[in-house]
């Protein structure tokens, strides 16, 4: 079980909830099992997301483990100029 | 050396040889988007909207087609229909279909024989508009009584009932917001304006594109990112992305600007329609009006701080506008506005909302100056109220190792402590002010990126070294690419040589932004070197006779490793790479990786100016930035990036703006008009360079570029307003808002 933390926009999907747990083992596990908990975050998952774990943040890196007790951030994709 | 390891110690980076291009440019050689000609190539011209928002009724081109010289037009048309949101967007602001969004929208294009034609055609289409009411600013646009610029684009998570133009909303955040000010000895809230500005690239937007009546097309255009290029016009022309070859040409800025396409869409459908190569190069009236400036935003700051200067509580609420398109700049920004802090409580709410202005586009740490200045804006007021130091106030709330951000991430080690730190040890911190001078401080913060990058690194027979590289080279990068796998291979930087690949030569490669090059493809660079010197280790020991485990490569030669490998001379890469041939062919190595890591950086400013009071015009006397820059693998450059930023941020701190009159249309589309600082205007800018690694890079490099541009509007704010004794809240501080505000 990963305890992942949501940006507050995304709680009207959540109940409320600030941290919903779910399980997954990697970053595609994990946002996989978001959309399928709550369907209210996949358009925006589907639109993409970044997934923040113990401090680095990735984008689409499906494969990049995340452990049960690692800091899960969900955040907007990044971009820059 | 493995794969993964680190370095610390170094021969080649972090010194400064003379940049590869250098030459080419100086002698007028180097080839920009619009120096490239072909055979029977035509010149098109494009007419653009007189409205900022209609309904076009008709267009009538018969005229036009019939005038001598005149080889094809294209309108809205002529382009697909896309059901996917993002590319018809992209695909609306090359060619209106239907409605004219913004004064310059594009609504036909003509193909000629000579310039002079193809203006005097354009001149010739006929277009029945139906004027709409229109509405260019973001307050207004969010109001249920503005005018609609596009229906049913709101995001699911929008409130209903507001006005169809709100699109997005997002809100960040931690703590008990309202606890946190019932701590406070003081809570201020001030409302602040950041206009739009442009990226201010010297270089218009140029291209030729050539169609082959095989379907197959070829196009050369100044781009940040040749990749996504093709991947926009091959959508939006309708071929497949490996038909299209796209070769950039060497470019005269970008800062974010030139991420995404305007004209090359354009420029292949006439091209396509004509059968001829067709050339489009846009004037700089076109470029200020129809290509992507920054977002203009309204943003209301509220901050909580007790007497000794610690903060309890932050909230922010932005507004955001890119423009006639969704865009999803206000989800950086409001990140980015408190990042910089350890904040016990925090809440930052953004909004987007569509205006009958041209499609944002980024321009260096997209969405972060403009919250960022309301935060340090109004930090710095709180400091004079309290009679605090705001260098000291800073550092008691700044965040470090184990800071939960404002964002929700726990930070890792990071230099935010350290540039103010910096800032403060540095000698203008304490330097003398004179009569109407003042003197401000600002802090600044960039997430950074990596992204997907490809690298070939080819070792050739006579020991030099060929770096194949996707990404266009704005800042330097083919330098510090060479820096890197000089260093890597133990060979002098001379060896070297990098080039930057079209899109049939290499895999993908995101667009030079985010402050990625140096460090993503430098990161590549340096893992395929690495599998080139695992290969060379291999040659060397068949050729000695030993296992490949039982040889080293150390400074620019394979070694047999302990007592076991045999006595061997060492042999250098150049006598390896004469042999390749007789031991199994080319030498190369390669590297394919969607980079993460970048790690976040933060920037600290200092600026003194001098305002006087008769005008209201301000002269910047002296600017020193401090900057966690990771490893500084070509400390000019890095400077460079330092002072750039800088530069860009002080103008839009003083001068400039998009201006719209009442009609919605742009009033200042030139150099003229629209002021950009020149060398003339300013100091030099002091730079400290503070290397701290980033632990997700090889040499601990990060990017550098972006995060210079986010302290300069409050740092020149802060210092104009301990001028002139009273706070600004807006941005540019134009002479008549400055004499406006000291008059009272």
């Amino acid at each position: 079980m990963v305890k992942v933390r949501l940006w507050g926009t995304l709680r009207q999907w959540t109940d409320g909830q600030a941290e919903v747990d779910v399980e997954g083992r990697t970053f595609k596990e994990v946002l996989d099992a978001l959309a399928a908990a709550y369907p209210g975050l996949g358009p925006q998952i589907k639109r993409g997301v970044s997934l923040a774990v113990d401090g680095v943040i990735y984008r689409d890196a499906w494969f990049q483990p995340v452990d049960p007790g690692a800091e899960v951030v969900l955040m907007p994709f990044m971009k820059g100029g | 050396m493995a794969l993964d390891d680190k370095k610390t110690r170094f021969k080649y980076v972090g010194t400064t040889p003379n940049r590869p291009d250098g030459v080419d440019k100086v002698t007028g050689k180097a080839q920009y988007g619009a120096d490239i000609t072909a055979p029977g190539m035509l010149t098109a011209a494009i007419l653009r909207s007189p409205h900022a928002h209609a309904k076009i009724v008709s267009i009538d081109a018969s005229a036009a087609l019939a005038m001598p010289g005149v080889r094809a037009v294209v309108t809205g048309a002529d382009f697909l229909d896309h059901e996917d949101a993002f590319f018809a967007d992209v695909s609306e602001t090359c060619m209106a279909k239907g409605k004219a969004l913004y004064d310059g929208h594009p609504v036909a294009a003509v193909a000629a024989t000579t310039p002079a034609i193809a203006k005097a055609a354009v001149r010739a289409i006929k277009v029945e508009y139906a004027p709409l009411p229109h509405v260019t600013d973001v307050d207004e646009a969010m109001k249920p009584s503005a005018p609609i610029v596009l229906e049913g684009r709101a995001l699911e998570h929008v409130p209903a009932g507001m006005s169809q133009n709100v699109t997005n909303t997002c809100e960040f955040g931690h703590g008990d917001v309202e606890a946190g000010f019932a701590k406070a000895d003081l809570v201020l809230e001030r409302s602040f304006k950041v206009s739009a500005t442009h990226q201010g690239y010297i270089e218009p937007q140029a291209c030729l594109a050539s169609f082959a009546a095989d379907g197959r097309a070829d196009l050369w255009c100044c781009t940040q990112g040749q990749f996504f290029v093709r991947a926009l016009c091959s959508q939006i022309v309708g071929m497949e992305a490996s038909q299209l070859r796209v070769t950039p040409s060497e470019i005269g800025g970008g800062f974010g600007g030139k991420t995404t396409v305007f004209i090359e869409p354009v420029a292949l459908m006439l091209s396509k329609k004509s059968g001829r190569p067709v050339k489009v190069v846009m004037t700089r009236d076109e470029v200020f009006k129809a290509t992507g400036p920054t977002v203009h935003a309204s943003v209301d700051c509220k901050i909580g701080m007790t007497k000794d200067g610690r903060i309890t509580a932050g909230d922010m609420t932005l507004r955001y506008s890119g423009g006639a398109w969704p865009s999803g700049t206000i989800e950086m920004g409001a990140q980015a506005g408190f990042a910089a802090y350890d904040m016990p409580a925090v809440r930052t709410v953004g909004w987007t909302a569509l205006t009958n202005r041209p499609k944002e586009i980024s321009y260096r740490a997209p969405g972060a100056p403009q919250a960022v200045y309301a935060v340090e804006a109004l930090i710095d007021e709180m400091c004079q109220k309290l009679n605090l130091d705001p260098v000291e106030t800073r550092l008691k709330n700044a965040a470090r190792a184990g800071t939960l951000s404002s964002y929700g991430v726990t930070f890792q080690e990071i230099g935010m402590v350290a540039t103010l730190e910096a800032a403060k040890a540095h000698p203008h911190w304490s330097a003398p002010l004179g009569p109407n001078q003042g003197r401000g401080v600002a802090a600044g913060f960039w997430f950074n990126f990596g992204g997907n990058t490809c690298v070939s690194l080819n070792i050739s027979t006579d020991g030099t070294v060929s770096v194949t590289e996707g990404n266009p080279d704005i800042g330097g990068s083919r330098a510090a690419i060479s820096l890197m796998a000089a260093e890597e291979l133990g060979v002098p930087y001379e060896s070297v040589r990098t080039i930057v690949a079209d899109t049939a030569s290499l895999g993908y490669n995101d667009n030079t932004d985010g402050s990625r090059v140096t460090f993503a493809v430098g990161l590549a660079t340096i893992k395929a070197a690495r599998e080139a010197i695992k290969v060379m280790c291999q040659r060397a020991a068949a050729f000695w006779g030993i296992d490949a485990e039982a040889v080293e490569w150390i400074d620019g030669a394979a070694h047999p490793a302990g007592p076991n490998a045999g006595k061997f001379p060492p042999m250098s890469l150049a006598e390896i790479a004469a042999m390749s041939f007789q031991t199994g062919g080319p030498i190369a190595g390669h590297h394919e990786v969607n980079v993460d890591g970048a790690g976040v950086s933060f920037g600290v400013h200092i600026c003194d100016v001098e305002v006087d009071p008769e005008t209201g015009f301000t002269k910047v006397l002296r600017y020193t930035v401090a900057q966690d820059a990771g490893k500084a693998v070509h400390p000019q450059y890095v400077e460079g990036q330092m002072q750039g930023g800088a530069v860009q941020g002080i103008g839009w701190a003083l001068n400039e703006e998009y201006i719209y009159g009442a009609d919605g249309r742009l009033q200042n589309a030139g150099f003229l008009d629209y002021r950009i600082p020149v060398a003339s205007d300013l100091p030099k800018i002091d730079t400290v360079i503070l290397e701290i690694p980033n632990p997700g890079h090889p040499y601990g490099v990060r990017g550098v570029g972006e995060t210079p541009i986010v302290p300069p509007l409050a740092a020149v704010t802060n210092a104009v307003s301990r001028a002139i004794g009273k706070r600004m809240y807006q941005v540019p501080m134009s002479p008549p808002r400055i004499l406006t505000t000291i008059k009272g």
